[in-house]
């Protein structure tokens, strides 16, 4: 579904990401694995088009989203949570809320279920987001993002810094995105986490792949992990 | 005149320079606020305001009421138009650096400035406002029967000056309502804030740029459309709106609109006051002396929270 082909890119011309390759399919969970600063923000930013690419493609289906200018993107259906979460801090939780939906294809609002998703943002609909607990920030984030009906959403590391129920409620959440059929990208540093939800993981070191394993493969292998993400 | 009916006189005049700063520096402050672009050329499109003013109402000898509504409404949009185009074809090219903008737009700057001296020449013309009938003004006072009103002789004002201050209202109002009630005001706080992620959620951020900076000369280009039937058109006006919108914008705290139409009554009003009572000198040196003060102990601006 989501197909990246060779992607070179990297900022100004420090080169980060070096002929990165894999697929995500629609219905299951792909994680994308490294140690810090191995480039897999970078990769999401390439994906999302906010990064230019130097060469290489990311195709969705039929459409290829590297020719298409950022702006365009969402719009075809990707929805993006960022590591730190970067809300529109001055910006009320429905406001956020509302940017989110610019982007959906269906012009049926989807806002009621985003609130019955995230009960939380309801009791602080008007509420800055600046002023959110960082909990409630994740979760506007994926609030945001799901606001687009996205049918691909990438998660940056998306329990950051957070305590066990609400990491437990953001994973209720990616499962049942998956179970819905939307293809999720995730990069996650927590061992438990990743052997629970990937259905495949790619493996990223330096800005180049190390390669792409099925979640029965890393669940067999913990070494595989170890090596990887230097636990 | 007593005290009393002067210092209304000056407040009143005061009023309109506030009026049309007020709206001079909201153009520039919603530029630095969005785009992070310090305007240096902000002066020249409200010079070229006045002066086209001047050129579309020439059209119209002997109808100046409806040469001036026909300026106010296309002149605004030819200069915004025109910046616009300045942001896609200079601006957006050095990737809206904060350094090099600068230097670009004192480019504008000279460009703009010199242009209007060749075609319109060095001369100041004046522009006939639509109506200007001279309203005189009462004012209380205690006689042996209690208060009663009287009209002092000189404290007057004219009734275009009354619909600068009204219009210009109108005209923030209506700016306030766009930036926090629309679609559009939202995609430009979106941007404002994060242009990265307004990006990675559908926003056109290069078109939110461009019409920003659009609508920031053309607010500019509307303040001097209605000031050039008090003050006349000149190839150099542009220097005082610009220094004053600096000094607004800085004592409004950066980019905040609410607090940038705040320090325009403030430095419009004492302009205005201490004008009248001391001298115009002594009323940009308290200015500046102001800012001065505001970037040293308050660098976030008299009215400005302080940003992340
Ligand atoms: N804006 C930037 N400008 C220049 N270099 C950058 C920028 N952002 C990231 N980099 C560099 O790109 C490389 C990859 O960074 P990236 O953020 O993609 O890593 P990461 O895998 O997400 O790491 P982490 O696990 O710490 O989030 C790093 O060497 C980093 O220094
Ligand atoms: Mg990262």
């Amino acid at each position: 579904m989501l197909k990246l082909e060779a992607v070179n890119a990297g900022y100004g011309r420090a080169q980060v990401l070096r002929d990165v390759s894999f697929e995500a399919q629609a219905g299951e969970i792909t994680c994308l694995l490294g140690r810090n600063g191995a480039g897999k923000t970078t990769t999401m930013k390439a994906i999302m088009g906010v990064l230019p690419l130097m060469s290489g493609a990311v195709r969705l289906g039929k459409t290829v989203l590297s020719d298409l200018p950022a702006h365009v993107v969402p719009r075809h259906g990707v929805g993006y949570v960022p590591q730190g979460r970067r809300l529109f801090g001055d910006l009320t939780v429905g406001q956020n809320l509302e940017v989110g939906r610019f982007s959906q294809c269906e012009s049926e609002s989807t806002l009621e279920e985003i609130l019955q998703l995230f009960p939380r943002l309801r009791e602080r609909y008007a509420q800055r987001a600046n002023t959110l607990s960082g909990g409630e920030q994740q979760m506007l984030a994926m609030g945001r993002a799901l606001s687009l009906r996205p049918s691909v959403v990438l998660l940056d590391e998306p329990t950051e810094g957070l305590q066990p129920s609400m990491i437990a409620a953001i994973r209720d959440v990616t499962e049942t995105l998956r179970d819905q059929g939307v293809a999720v990208v995730l990069v996650e540093q927590r061992v438990e986490a990743i052997l629970a939800l990937a259905d495949r993981a790619a493996l990223l070191e330096n800005g180049r792949m190390r390669g792409v394993v099925s979640g029965e493969a890393l669940r067999d292998d913990p070494t595989i992990l170890a090596r990887h993400l230097g636990v | 005149m007593d005290f009393g009916p002067y210092l209304m006189l000056a407040t009143l005049e005061g009023a309109v320079t506030a009026a049309v700063l007020a709206l001079t520096a909201s153009g520039l402050a919603l530029v630095f606020g969005v785009m992070r672009v310090v305007n240096v050329a902000h002066g020249e499109f409200f010079m070229l305001g006045a002066v086209l003013a001047w050129w579309v109402t020439s059209w119209f000898e002997g109808a100046a009421a409806f040469g001036f509504a026909f300026a106010i409404l296309t002149v605004p949009l030819i200069v915004g138009a025109l910046a616009a185009l300045a942001d896609v074809t200079v601006l957006k090219r050095l990737s809206y650096d904060p350094e090099r903008t600068i230097v670009a737009t004192i480019g504008i700057l000279y460009i703009l400035q010199q242009v209007t001296l060749m075609t319109y020449g060095p001369d100041a013309r004046p522009v006939t406002p639509p109506f200007n009938t001279r309203l005189a003004l009462p004012w209380v006072e205690m006689t042996e029967t209690g208060l009663s009103l009287y009209w002092p002789w000189g404290l007057s004002i004219t009734s275009y000056k009354l619909a600068v201050i009204a219009a210009a209202t109108v005209i923030l109002l209506a700016l306030w309502i766009v930036m926090t009630r629309s679609k559009l005001g939202l995609m430009m706080r979106a941007t404002e804030q994060d242009r990265e992620m307004a990006l990675a959620f559908g926003i056109p951020v290069e078109r939110v740029y461009a019409l920003v900076f659009g609508l920031g000369a053309g607010l500019a280009a509307l303040a001097a459309v209605l000031i050039v039937p008090i003050q006349q058109a000149h190839y150099l006006m542009g220097g005082d709106p610009l220094l004053l919108s600096f000094i607004v914008v800085i004592i409004g705290g950066l980019g905040s609109l609410p607090g940038t139409v705040l320090a325009a009554l403030l430095i419009g009003l004492s302009d205005g006051i201490i004008s009248v009572f001391f001298s115009p000198t002594l009323a940009k040196i308290l200015a500046t002396l102001l800012v001065a003060l505001v970037l040293v102990f308050r660098p976030q601006g008299l009215f400005g929270a302080r940003r992340a």
